[in-house]
């Protein structure tokens, strides 16, 4: 065990874990952060996306050693109130099935935009490609993104 | 109406025997148990409330909550069927609040997630619920001022006087209404008269899904709670041997590793108690990575098992079955079904003299399809949180049909029915996999042992490798040609491992004179289950494929012809027990083919293929328009049709085809479980291909037929028939047919 002080969601919270335990299940078990989802554990399906400083990660991937002093955002601290842009456009579109994966996909999302506030079809697919919605979800997510990136660039 | 005492919160207490109009027996009941459903999110607060029909929780400040019975496993029911009961309730849908019902089947008479089957279930009594409920507080109105019923209106939950310029809120009458008696007969509103049934709603949980709310079983937590996960053999054939578990019990954070056996010997297994692998080795802990850890130093010896008997079937329906021994491969499963397609099948269904038909045609078409056994995958893996006490056994469960593990829960963990009580979480998806909860009971075991709560969790690779998957199919479609390109005769025959998937009274059975089905299927030790219409999924595929080959056999257009057929078996039926309505069949393939201007497509580029299905009550045609790039298909429009009776949320019924479209796109391209030695080789999404986005249609137009029939349902309906129009595009694009699932594996050979 050793003690880490990660910085999430803009807080700083001390934890007390297995240097190799994933970010993922120190969210989930430790900080009770629970949206941040597990769906595959060896970050093929992207449920369990997160951001690092801006980055999005696939937190199952990132064992809690390697974080440091790199701000953690999960979709508990998006927005206070599910405002930012995306979560406002997937309510839009009405995006969510079965909404397991629509967490990671959101944060997937956000961080596509922060980077490239205009993706096209091309850049979207590509980008979250890594995210997989097993209900079939996807022209939705698409959709919701090209709302988001509308209501951000006017 | 009896008030509860001051510790509980008042409730009202009413018992109402039947009710007609809707032919459902509504339930006002204490349920001395129920705790609100945000008990699962974390908050304790007690509210006051009068409850109406069961379905409807009426506050003194006229907010009202209503209850959705079914499972929610994405289908988004939990939107639709209160939309039902708002109906009649007159109340303001955007006002209303939506709880899930907890698991209390006695209550809400049905708590099934499965078939297609909760709108076209709910759609009178859910109605009939709301209109009982609006009656009672018109009338609670009428004896509070005196006035005849027949001058009340309600509107927006607030009854109003007109000619004494009087209102009241729902709010106000609810403890009075809650002491009428329920009338005998109700009167549904007709269709025309509906405002909110047929108008897009969003999913009510849609606002807590973007904010990553509690709301899946995987989430729940409790003071106290232990995480645990079960080791299951390695190969199917396989069984527990023995274990070691010294190193693993050194591991930090780790109580405890034992065995459990999860059916006790001489359980007789009821319908959806399917498992396999019956005694497993459980690892609990204190955190979910040290559990997953620890598991890793357990050293477990497994060993074949004999060939043995189980035991399943409810009342009297009792059915014996023998588990063959042996350790089974994709390779030997194939061989096998080639195997049986040689020897005569047991006759299904025959009409005319199909064999002189043969012996007399001038041309003979045979095709042989195939398709492999297919993983849920559903994206939330398998989980289920337990704490069994003396006096209570508290699940959080994500379980389509609840009351379907009553007799599982209470025979294997030696408990009173009367102590279930059971939440119903929020599932991250189903599609049957779901129906069969053996996990419910290895939880309950683990809590019993462990006497503390605890949450079982399946990692993705053992939810991956446990069993319960979609069966391996193969059949043979054989059409008889004369010389004037008339198809005088129709020859299936085929089976799986270890069910067949024809359904010898459905299309194209009718249509001809001369008819044969046949089916045979092979025994295995591999655990099956349904999965997003059963059987119709395969069968659907490859009846589709064969008509639209056999349309260009004969020089005919493939819509025109299937509509041709159909004609036939509406004016002149062949058999007696044909199970469709070929008229609306037609319905769906003349929108069809008029909304993707099929004749005259837009985009020139594409290629084309359509398909039709019936299953589940409902009717499914699909256009699909594809490109080739780099030798991968691109689809870049589907075109549905659908013929579901009343759209009751066109927004919700929407999204469900799209995702019915990609799903089956997804598994006749990449889906297919592969087994070596009984080893299923794909275990985790690094192995096993998903349809990604990339790989999604660019674009689906979805068209309802529009009549006043009963609404039937869609989670499964639109899925069968996108494999074959997806296929029939292929071939157009490619020049080349595909008979064998996943196609992935073909083109990338080509």
């Amino acid at each position: 065990m050793a003690k880490y002080t990660l910085k999430v969601n803009g807080k700083s919270i001390d934890v007390d874990v297995d240097p190799s335990t994933p970010v993922l299940w120190v969210l989930r078990d430790h900080i009770n952060l629970v949206g941040t989802k597990y769906g595959c554990g060896v970050g093929s399906c992207g449920a369990c996306t997160i951001h690092l400083n801006s980055r999005s990660l696939r937190s199952c991937q990132l064992p809690v050693s390697a974080v440091g002093v790199q701000e953690i955002t999960t979709i508990e601290g998006l927005s206070d109130h599910g405002e930012h842009p995306v979560q406002k456009a997937w309510l839009e579109q009405d995006v969510a099935q079965c909404g397991y994966c629509q967490t990671g996909q959101i944060m997937s999302a956000a961080a596509l935009l922060k980077s490239k506030p205009n993706p096209t079809d091309e850049e979207i697919d590509s980008y979250m490609s890594g995210n997989i919605c097993r209900c079939g979800t996807y022209l939705r997510i698409k959709e919701a993104i090209k709302t988001a990136a509308k209501s951000t660039t006017k | 109406m009896e008030k509860s005492n001051n510790t509980q919160s008042r409730r009202s207490f009413l018992k109402v025997s039947s009710i007609t109009g809707g032919g459902m027996m509504i339930g006002f009941s204490w349920l001395a148990n129920l705790i609100p459903h945000e008990a699962i999110a974390g908050a304790t607060a007690t509210k006051d409330w009068i409850e109406l029909t069961g379905f409807i929780k009426i506050f003194p400040d006229n907010r009202i909550t209503i209850l959705s019975p079914n499972p929610e496993f994405g289908q988004n029911v939990i939107t639709s069927l209160p939309m039902l009961i708002a109906e009649e309730l007159e109340v303001d849908w955007k006002k209303i609040k939506v709880e899930q019902g907890d698991y209390d089947t006695p209550r809400f008479k049905r708590q099934f997630t499965g078939g297609s089957q909760a709108m076209r279930m709910a759609w009178k009594p859910l109605r009939t619920a709301g209109a009982t409920a609006r009656f009672m507080l018109l009338q609670a109105a009428a004896n509070e001022w005196d006035v005849p019923l027949a001058e009340l209106t309600a509107s927006n939950a607030v009854v109003t006087h007109k000619a004494s310029n009087r209102t009241i809120t729902y709010g106000a009458l609810a403890t009075a209404a809650a002491k009428l008696t329920a009338p005998a007969n109700i009167t549904l509103k007709k269709s025309g008269e509906f405002s909110l049934i047929g108008t897009p709603q969003k999913n009510v949980e849609g606002s807590k899904i973007v904010v990553g709310k509690s709301l899946f079983t995987m989430d729940y937590k409790q003071e106290g709670m232990l995480i645990a996960m079960a080791i299951h053999p390695t190969a199917f054939g396989m069984k527990l041997k023995s274990f070691d578990a010294s190193e693993a019990l050194k591991m930090p954070g780790i109580k405890d590793v034992f065995e459990i056996q999860v059916y006790k010997d001489g359980y007789v297994k009821a319908g959806f108690d399917t498992r396999t692998f019956n005694n497993l080795v459980v690892v609990v802990g204190n955190t979910t990575w040290e559990v997953m850890n620890a598991r890793k130093k357990v050293v477990i010896q497994w060993e074949s098992f004999e060939a043995y008997k189980e035991f399943s079937g409810m009342g009297n329906n009792k059915r014996e079955d023998t588990i063959p021994a042996g350790l089974e491969s994709t390779e030997s499963h194939m061989k096998q079904m080639y195997e049986m397609q040689k020897k005569p099948g047991k006759v299904l269904r025959k009409d005319g003299d199909p064999e002189a038909a043969f012996a007399k045609a001038k041309k003979i078409m045979e095709k042989t399809y195939s398709a492999p056994f297919l993983p849920h995958n559903t994206m939330e893996p398998i989980s289920c949180f337990a704490h069994i006490t003396e006096d209570k056994a508290l699940f959080v469960a994500p379980i389509q049909i609840p009351d379907m593990m009553k007799q599982s829960i209470t025979a294997n963990l030696g408990i009173t029915a009367d102590k279930i009580d059971m939440k119903l979480a929020r599932m991250g998806g189903g599609f049957g996999r779901r129906a069969y909860g053996h996990y419910i009971v290895e939880a309950g075991l683990i809590s019993q042992k462990m006497k503390a709560p605890i949450k079982l969790i399946y990692t993705r690779e053992d939810d991956m490798s446990n069993g319960v998957y979609r069966p391996s199919y193969m059949v043979t479609y054989k059409a008889a040609i004369d010389e004037n390109k008339n198809v005088t005769a129709i020859h299936v025959k085929g089976g799986g491992i270890p069910e067949n998937a024809i359904h010898e009274n459905r299309f194209p059975a009718g249509a001809f004179e001369n008819y044969l089905a046949e089916g045979w299927d092979i025994p295995t030790n591999i655990t099956i289950g349904a999965f997003r219409a059963p059987r119709s999924n395969f069968i659907a595929s490859a009846e589709q494929s064969f008509l639209d080959e056999l349309a260009e056999a004969i020089g005919k257009d493939p819509i025109d012809y299937r509509i041709e057929l159909l004609k036939k078996a509406k004016a002149n039926p062949v058999g007696k027990n044909n199970e469709y309505d070929a008229e609306r069949y037609i319905g769906v393939l003349e929108l069809v083919k008029k909304k993707s201007d099929w004749g005259n497509p837009k985009n020139k580029t594409v290629k084309r293929g359509v398909a039709a299905y019936f299953c589940h009550n409902s009717y499914a045609a699909h256009v699909v328009d594809l490109t080739m790039k780099d030798g991968q298909p691109v689809v870049q429009n589907v075109v549905s049709a659908l013929d579901c009776g009343v759209v009751v949320n066109p927004e919700g019924a929407k999204n469900m085809i799209e995702g019915a479209i990609v799903d089956g796109i997804g598994n006749v391209l990449f889906g297919g479980l592969r087994f070596e030695k009984g080893v299923p080789i794909q275990k985790n999404f690094n192995q096993y291909r998903m349809i990604r986005m990339k790989e999604a249609p660019k674009k689906i137009d979805i068209y309802f037929v529009q009549n006043n029939i009963d609404p039937t349902g869609l989670g499964e309906p639109p899925f069968p028939p996108i494999f074959a129009a997806f296929a029939n595009a292929l071939y157009k694009a490619t020049g080349k047919r595909h008979y064998h699932q996943p196609f992935i594996n073909a083109l990338n050979k080509s």
